[in-house]
């Protein structure tokens, strides 16, 4: 038995790591269906791109940067009203999840078209060569020869999400690092917060093994 | 504009590819224009295999995707099978892309789909029904000899197979003409001719048009039934092989030549031979004999009419395009005006005489 782990702590503590998953689950999932098509628009339309158009890339890729470069914790106040707008509140788990997606979208749609770019484009020219059209060489060529770098992506932006929600305390969105901060640090529990700390390196390094086994099942190289 | 129904039949003696005065440049920062194209007027006749050689920067690269307008010229005219593919919109040249098979120096196969997957690759693209597709990629494997590799990905295979695949692949939707882009510029020696003579067989057994560039005028010699050489974005001359093998115009094409066909001999062994005697000269020559002199004594007989001494080095028997030839390595010795009689002499009969390249 460990004796400072009271059945109410410990339901704390089950909540608290139920409200992590589903902030870093729900948020990477809406950054995933997001920014996979940001990411290949911002990629189509850079130089020499399948559809070159600056007007179209640098305030895509303008924003992206800006979103990117705002610390979360700005973010995720500076957002409140459109936050208010799509979840219908400004606190509670649900609505953190709209910064945290916002900001994870950015981030992956980053990595994303990096990934993109480490496609050989000898093989994207091969497909035009073959009368490929645009939409084909994107979802034919494209998405499958950028999986590894893909799958890649989702992890560490599954991982920085993890350090993010951390913060949603801020916003009442609770989670593992709010019960950390709260019992932890406010109520002097330091036992409280190594507990927060090692579940939370275990689940990262759960995520991290995950991802690159799933890389190198998807990997033909 | 043209209003041709899709897949139009070339008319009879009507080139399979057409190039007018193409021209492309391409504007680099700071003003400077690169002349990747400087005018290249090219016809290639159906079912011949045509290269198309020069060093790189000659231009070569951008004049073969010209042919299936991966690049566009800023000028000119390109016919294939007598359409005019400029005139083309973006859904009709994709169209007509799907005729044309492009092979490519890197494979340029997606890592990400088995063999049978990159073969069955452009035929998806086509919309071709899903069973249609899986005896297509059986056939297409076939031709290559590769059907057992149908589930292996790229990654498990060597070099030849790669480009195995690749020719599976630009052969499966069944086009008129196969684009070659450097393909065997990766590959070894042995594979290299075994890519080669994969081609050729193919050209015969399904009637094909094939396009090739090169900087390898070994590759050109072995399977070209005619040649261009290209240098700075312009076609120096063109031929059929043999002709300008034996009889190359351009000193470049000189040079190209000379490091597959052409003698070189070490400079030990020039450095070995005996001087001239004074008021004489001593001149290497390289004596390229083809056609009906070729029989003819014409070293001793040349011997005795211009009263000079001709010293043998080396000699041997090619052959270009099924043609033989003769190449000697001459070191001639005499009076300067008598050696220039024998040169202009050996120029009447029909053979070829060039400066020996000394060492390399």
């Amino acid at each position: 038995m460990i004796p400072w782990l009271t059945p109410s702590l410990q339901d704390l503590f089950i909540e608290a790591a139920w409200e992590t998953l589903t902030m870093v689950g729900g948020a990477a999932l809406i950054a995933v269906v997001i920014g996979l098509p940001l990411a290949l628009l911002l990629h189509a339309t850079a130089q020499g791109g399948l559809a070159q158009n600056g007007l179209v890339n640098r305030p895509l890729g303008l924003l992206v940067n800006a979103v990117r470069s705002t610390p979360f914790i700005i973010l995720m106040v500076a957002i409140v009203p459109f936050t208010r707008l799509v979840a219908g509140t400004s606190i509670g788990t649900t609505a953190a999840i709209v910064p945290l997606a916002l900001a994870a979208t950015a981030f992956i749609t980053r990595l994303f078209d990096s990934a993109f770019s480490e496609v050989d484009r000898g093989v994207v020219e091969a497909a035009r060569a073959m009368g490929a059209t645009r939409q084909q060489i994107l979802w034919k060529v494209l998405v499958p020869e950028a999986m590894p770098g893909l799958i890649a992506a989702v992890t560490v932006t599954l991982v920085s999400l993890v350090g993010f929600s951390a913060m949603a305390g801020a916003v009442g969105g609770g989670g593992l690092g709010d019960l950390g901060i709260r019992f932890g640090y406010q109520r002097f529990m330091p036992e409280v917060m190594a507990s927060v700390v090692i579940v939370l390196i275990l689940f990262v390094q759960g995520l991290q093994s995950l991802g690159d086994w799933l890389v190198r099942r998807v990997r033909r190289r | 504009m043209s209003t041709m129904p899709p897949g139009p039949a070339p008319a009879p003696n009507q080139p399979a590819i057409s190039l007018r005065e193409l021209k492309r440049y391409f504007q680099h920062r700071g003003g400077i224009a690169t002349r990747a194209l400087d005018g290249v007027s090219l016809d290639i006749a159906a079912g011949e295999i045509f290269g198309i050689v020069g060093r790189s920067g000659a231009g070569k690269s951008t004049l073969i995707r010209c042919v299936n307008l991966l690049e566009r010229p800023q000028s000119g005219e390109v016919r294939v099978l007598g359409e005019d593919l400029l005139a083309l919109s973006d859904g009709a040249l994709r169209e007509r892309r799907r005729s044309i098979g492009m092979v490519f120096q890197h494979f340029n196969l997606l890592s990400s789909r088995t063999v049978a997957g990159n073969v069955a690759f452009p035929l998806e693209i086509a919309g071709v029904p899903k069973a249609e597709r899986a005896s297509r990629v059986t056939e297409a494997l076939s031709l290559v000899g590769l059907t057992e590799k149908a589930d292996a990905y790229p990654a498990q295979l060597s070099g030849g197979q790669k480009q195995r695949v690749g020719i599976a692949r630009a052969l499966a939707p069944r086009p008129r003409i196969l684009l070659c882009d450097e393909a065997t510029s990766a590959l070894d020696p042995e594979t290299t001719h075994d890519i080669l003579r994969l081609i050729r067989r193919l050209r015969d057994k399904l009637d094909l048009t094939v396009l090739l560039i090169t900087h390898e005028m070994a590759v050109v010699k072995e399977i070209c039934d005619r040649v261009a050489v290209m240098e700075a974005g312009r076609v120096l001359e063109e031929g059929p092989v043999f002709d300008v093998f034996t009889r190359p115009h351009h000193p470049t094409t000189r040079s190209f030549i000379a490091g597959t066909i052409g003698h070189s001999v070490p400079p030990g062994t020039v450095a070995r031979l005996p001087a001239a005697r004074p008021g004489e000269e001593r001149q290497l020559l390289q004596v390229l004999f083809a056609g009906p002199n070729s029989t003819r004594a014409v070293i001793s007989e040349a011997s005795r009419r211009f009263g000079i001494d001709l010293d043998i080095i080396s000699g041997r028997i090619d052959e270009i395009a099924g043609e033989p030839f003769g190449l000697m390595a001459l070191a001639a010795y005499g009076p300067p005006d008598k050696l220039q009689e024998a040169v202009l002499w050996f120029q009447e009969l029909g053979l070829t005489v060039t400066p020996l390249a000394e060492a390399i």
